[in-house]
């Protein structure tokens, strides 16, 4: 290509990829703005405060629920790895009457929209006891269909003669999956794993249907309750609560991008 | 192989009975639901078509169904054309490749209520960056989020950008199957880079294409946290979705019953839409 169109071609994804960050920057740094200069456009506050922070801290229980969003999104992500294993190892790997249909209901499952199912789920919840409690936030999720699916296809290319050597030895379909297929499934493992814990950390739609303690609540729940609630008081306030959420991810997105993007870009197709 | 039969059925069976429980059983009941007036609290009673005539006349309903369109008419197009051009931008060995790729993919990694809530800022008539931004130019002040006719087209905008990435990704997957050889043949017969675009990049990339449209629908009809959070479903109730009014009925109003017939609506709208375009697809393909 011409040097004028190189040069014209990086200032341009320049200007894209500032449109993308600066937002963010902007935000942290607002974060640490006194009241009155949160509306200006520099990045470096003229009086640093940690005001807003010690004012978000102080109105609602942002320790707690982070602490409930790590507890929740882990159980889920963790419970999705597991289970989502052995469903797939026996979808994969096992013949018995059934398995057919079981294959059919959970590619049938992924393409019932999300809506169709919220009401009945949520009265579900309802009638089970569950509201308040971290069973509603977990349990319905205990299995992921895009999960099950991306694992068995991987599960399918595992070579037989590996899971016969193992049955001649005496091992249990158990230790087959956790001890040979789940070392080779690593990259798998992991996409699935980051999905799933993405979408836990950031679900906000059904936790704003099943739960009302705050004490129950996860980070993007109370953060919305907050912000909308007028709790917050000033945006600086709001954008320093919208931080604590923010932080981890961008933190862990930093260092794994490639997985981050493989892994949700993938399970947005897949699912 | 009978060990391996239970094998099969014992390690299954715990997603088996979790299917019927969580994916089965609401699927079946959301349609009993259609039939009943249930306020969670006293007995379900049969309503017959009730909620389904409710519907019908139901202004609100219609109205957030006509928001949704009005939101997915700027969306899906404005998706499409950002996310081809990004794509094609980064579709060639460059400096920072890996770096362009993660920064427009920023947005889809964080929750969408941070999102709502930095744009709520960004959006501010007053002390918004985007109004500071357009001062600067001598544009402005717009009321991104106040104006009946702004609110939505500006959530859309929002929207285009958290998204962005990942049809960049499903974009830059979709370049790697457009064959060198035949550009630099168009190319000899003389064509200019817009024609190579238009009559051979664009039309090998139509099931990505097609993907966008249906994913980018499919998520648009999903619109939830933005108005909750930004707008409330105003001004004028321009802004309110449909997910964000069966909430309404569900969470507010206490009405299961007709929360739950406008979730089976929205999921025949949903196939609908998605099967005419996918029909209107395949004709201008045909052309």
């Amino acid at each position: 290509m011409r040097r004028a169109g190189r040069v014209a071609l990086y200032l341009a994804l320049a200007l894209a990829a500032l449109t993308f960050i600066y937002p963010f920057l902007w935000m942290a740094s607002s974060t640490l703005k006194p009241p009155g200069e949160v509306g200006t456009l520099a990045l470096i506050p003229d009086h640093a405060t940690f005001q807003n922070y010690r004012i978000m801290w102080g109105r609602a229980p942002f320790g707690r629920a982070l602490l409930n969003s790590v507890f929740v999104a882990t159980s889920v992500t963790v419970a999705v790895l597991i289970l989502g294993s052995i469903t797939a190892y026996a979808m994969a790997r096992l013949t018995f009457p059934g398995r057919h249909a079981l294959n059919l209901a959970t590619t049938a499952v992924l393409l019932v929209p999300g809506q169709l199912t919220l009401i009945p789920l949520y009265t579900l919840v309802v009638q089970l006891g569950w509201i308040d409690s971290y069973s509603a936030l977990i349990i319905p999720y205990l299995f992921n269909a895009t999960a099950i699916l991306m694992l068995r296809q991987f599960f399918l290319q595992i070579p037989q003669s590996l899971v016969d050597s193992a049955r001649m030895d005496g091992m249990s379909e158990l230790r087959i999956l956790f001890s040979i297929f789940w070392p080779l499934a690593r990259p798998p493992l992991a996409i699935v794993a980051i999905f799933t814990f993405m979408g836990s950390w950031n679900e906000v739609l059904w936790p704003l249907l099943v739960v009302r303690d705050q004490r129950i609540m996860t980070l993007p729940q109370l953060l919305t309750v907050f912000a909308l609630g007028g709790g917050a008081g000033t945006l600086g306030v709001s954008l320093a609560a919208a931080m604590v959420l923010v932080v981890p991810v961008v933190i862990a997105y930093m260092f794994l991008q490639r997985f981050f993007i493989e892994s949700m870009a993938g399970a947005g197709v897949k699912g | 192989m009978r060990a391996e039969r239970r094998a099969g059925w014992l390690l299954s069976a715990p997603y088996a009975a979790f299917l019927l429980a969580f994916s089965a059983y609401p699927i079946v009941f959301a349609l009993a639901l259609v039939m009943m007036h249930w306020d969670l609290v006293t007995r379900p009673s049969f309503a017959g078509a009730d909620n389904l005539t409710l519907l019908a006349q139901d202004a609100r309903f219609w109205q957030a169904v006509g928001n949704t369109f009005v939101f997915l008419a700027i969306h899906v197009p404005l998706q499409i054309v950002t996310a081809l051009v990004l794509a094609l931008a980064l579709n060639r060995p460059m400096w920072l490749r890996a770096f362009w790729r993660a920064a427009f993919f920023l947005p889809v990694v964080i929750s969408g209520a941070v999102v709502a809530i930095l744009w709520n800022a960004l959006y501010a008539t007053d002390v918004g960056l985007i109004n500071a931004v357009l001062a600067r130019v001598g544009v402005g002040p717009v009321p991104w989020l106040t104006d009946p006719l702004i609110a939505m087209p500006a959530i859309a905008i929002m929207v285009t950008w958290k998204n962005v990435g990942f049809y960049v990704i499903i974009y830059l997957a979709g370049l790697q199957y457009v064959p060198k050889s035949c550009q630099e043949a168009i190319e000899l017969e003389g064509a200019s880079a817009w024609q190579r675009f238009r009559h051979l990049t664009l039309p090998l990339l139509l099931p990505q294409t097609v993907l966008v449209v249906t994913l980018s629908t499919i998520n648009g009809f999903q619109l939830f946290i933005e108005p909750y959070v930004m707008t409330g479903g105003g001004p004028l109730r321009r802004t309110f979705s449909v997910v964000l009014y069966m909430y309404t009925n569900a969470f507010s109003y206490q009405k299961m019953g007709y929360a739950a017939t406008i979730g089976v609506a929205l999921a025949v709208i949903i196939g609908a839409v998605v099967a005419i375009q996918r029909r209107l697809i395949g004709q201008a393909e045909a052309m």
